[in-house]
């Protein structure tokens, strides 16, 4: 049965122009707004991020790590069913966001939350399963975020891509450490956990038609 | 409204009437020592009174770099879950919140129990201005003045009988009016305990008021449990039952993670919760973490109710 006229139009959907554009905004106004915010809070006594400014800004930064993970990860399913291939190049620049905003998460962890105190410092990395949870997700980011150039895909090649696998890792470590981080409320850190479920789970059943004998044309 | 006048540290020598024309000199060392007597043992329970605290209260246990936390704080910064999981989510969702009429039952091991409208807590001599420090389990902190009275005074009125060891509180359960009851975040109704030695310590209060105004609903309205050396969780709000009891109550906290939170939940910087440090904390409106203190910097007046006990098992 033919495809609706409107899918057909949707899928058809080329690159708008201000699309470089748009996804630069997106991926900084956010932090740069709320570095904004921290500073005007903590300089000048607003209350842009309430009465607690360090562990919200804690908050945002964790969440913002997560939401462009999803972004990541939403890339190919958006490309196979909207066909839209043209958000391709974006996925490298959604996913070195997501470790920037981890590794910014992480850095305001130590130096405004726990402010460089060593002793606790030591013990969380050590005693604290959630914290060495989210430690690790940081860190599986690294060679990621080394590996990302283009240069780094025509070195490894077919290892570049059994590298990148990875990346499906983190943010189940990501959840897991929110999960585990909260007292009582786990409205959110549920939503992003469907959310990345929804997402691998597209990919494994998408694997999986590729393999099967009645597959299509292969994906490229 | 009578508020118990501050003692101050030092007396002028200008305001001493002198000595020979009213009072001989035997009588004057008398009534000098006796007042000195008294203003070094009110000492010891207020400190000297502190600036920028002028009309707040009787300041308890604080320290000069204490303090009071702004009123948008106070009343915007909340664990209140029956209104919601987020910080804001109290003074948002409790707008609609009607607490009167209201009534507290006071009941179990008493010779009195009995049905107390909240007016009855309002009013009368007993009502009291006091500058707190408030310590959450989250390892944050403020500097309150609170406005009520002292818990003992309830519970003497009940008579509690001999057999009477603890004592439970109990909070409203209301769905319709509680929106954060309708789900199981916690085990409702919301429920808290003291030892009844703890609950009988003057410190130990049931308030009424904030800043010399009512409890704002998303406080706890219209009356709630403040026992400053405890972690803030054990300051159960909106209170409809107190019952005298001879086994020690079950908690809300201490059912939705035994091994994070105990019974006695005493503040203590050497016993660190389970997935955090509790040997700083952080003062809302400042920015520099503080080292938290023993019992939250009430030690000298409640150390000796846990003499014995090994307060790393008892947490």
């Amino acid at each position: 049965m033919p495809a609706p006229a409107w899918w057909a139009r949707v899928r058809d959907a080329r690159r708008p122009r201000w699309w470089r554009w748009a996804v630069w905004l997106a991926i900084l106004a956010p932090g740069l707004g709320m570095l904004a915010a921290a500073c005007s809070d903590l300089l000048l006594g607003s209350r842009w991020l309430g009465s607690n400014p360090v562990k919200q800004g804690e908050h945002v930064l964790g969440q913002l790590t997560i939401k462009y993970l999803v972004a990541t990860l939403a890339v190919t399913p958006v490309r196979r069913i909207l066909g839209w291939n043209w958000v391709q190049r974006d996925r490298r620049t959604f996913g070195l966001t997501a470790f920037f905003y981890g590794l910014a998460h992480f850095l305001w962890y130590v130096l405004l939350d726990i402010q460089l105190d060593a002793a606790e410092l030591s013990d969380d990395l050590t005693k604290r399963t959630y914290i060495i949870i989210g430690f690790a997700a940081l860190l599986l980011m690294l060679p990621l975020a080394l590996t990302s150039t283009a240069a780094s895909v025509a070195r490894l090649r077919r290892r570049w891509v059994a590298l990148h696998r990875w990346v499906y890792v983190v943010p189940i470590l990501g959840v897991t450490h929110w999960w585990m981080s909260v007292k009582a409320d786990v409205g959110a850190p549920t939503v992003f956990t469907a959310t990345f479920a929804a997402l691998l789970g597209w990919r494994w059943w998408y694997a999986r038609r590729e393999h099967s004998p009645h597959a299509h044309a292969p994906s490229t | 409204m009578f508020t118990r006048p501050s003692v101050p540290p030092d007396l002028r020598s200008s305001a001493i009437t002198p000595e020979p024309l009213y009072l001989s000199r035997r009588e004057w060392l008398v009534a000098a020592g006796l007042t000195a007597s008294a203003l070094v043992g009110a000492a010891a329970l207020f400190p000297a009174r502190l600036d920028g605290q002028q009309g707040l209260g009787t300041p308890y246990g604080l320290q000069p770099d204490d303090k009071p936390t702004p009123w948008d704080d106070v009343t915007t910064y909340n664990n209140f879950y029956e209104f919601g999981t987020g910080k804001g989510d109290p003074v948002e969702q409790a707008k609609g919140f009607k607490p009167r009429p209201w009534t507290v039952r006071v009941d179990g091991l008493v010779g009195k129990p009995g049905d107390y409208a909240i007016e009855d807590f309002l009013k009368g001599p007993r009502v009291e201005d006091r500058i707190y420090r408030h310590r959450c389990v989250e390892a944050w902190s403020m500097v309150i003045p609170w406005r009520g009275i002292m818990l003992a005074d309830v519970i003497k009125r009940a008579e509690p009988t001999a057999g009477a060891k603890y004592v439970e509180f109990t909070t409203l359960f209301d769905p319709a009016r509680m929106p954060g009851q309708r789900a199981s975040v916690l085990r409702w109704p919301y429920t808290e305990g003291l030892r009844l030695d703890e609950a009988m310590h003057p410190l130990s209060m049931l308030v009424t008021g904030v800043y010399g105004r009512d409890l704002p609903n998303q406080n706890g309205a219209p009356l709630r449990l403040v026992v400053p050396w405890k972690y803030g969780f054990k300051g159960i709000k909106s209170i409809v039952r107190i019952r005298l009891t001879d086994r020690q109550p079950s908690t809300a906290w201490n059912t939705s993670a035994p091994d994070e939170y105990g019974f006695y939940s005493n503040v203590n910087p050497t016993v660190d919760h389970p997935r955090w440090s509790q040997a700083k904390e952080r003062r809302i409106g400042e920015f520099l973490r503080r080292p938290t203190l023993m019992f939250n910097g009430y030690a000298g007046q409640v150390a000796s109710l846990y003499s014995g006990m090994d307060l790393r098992r008892n947490y």
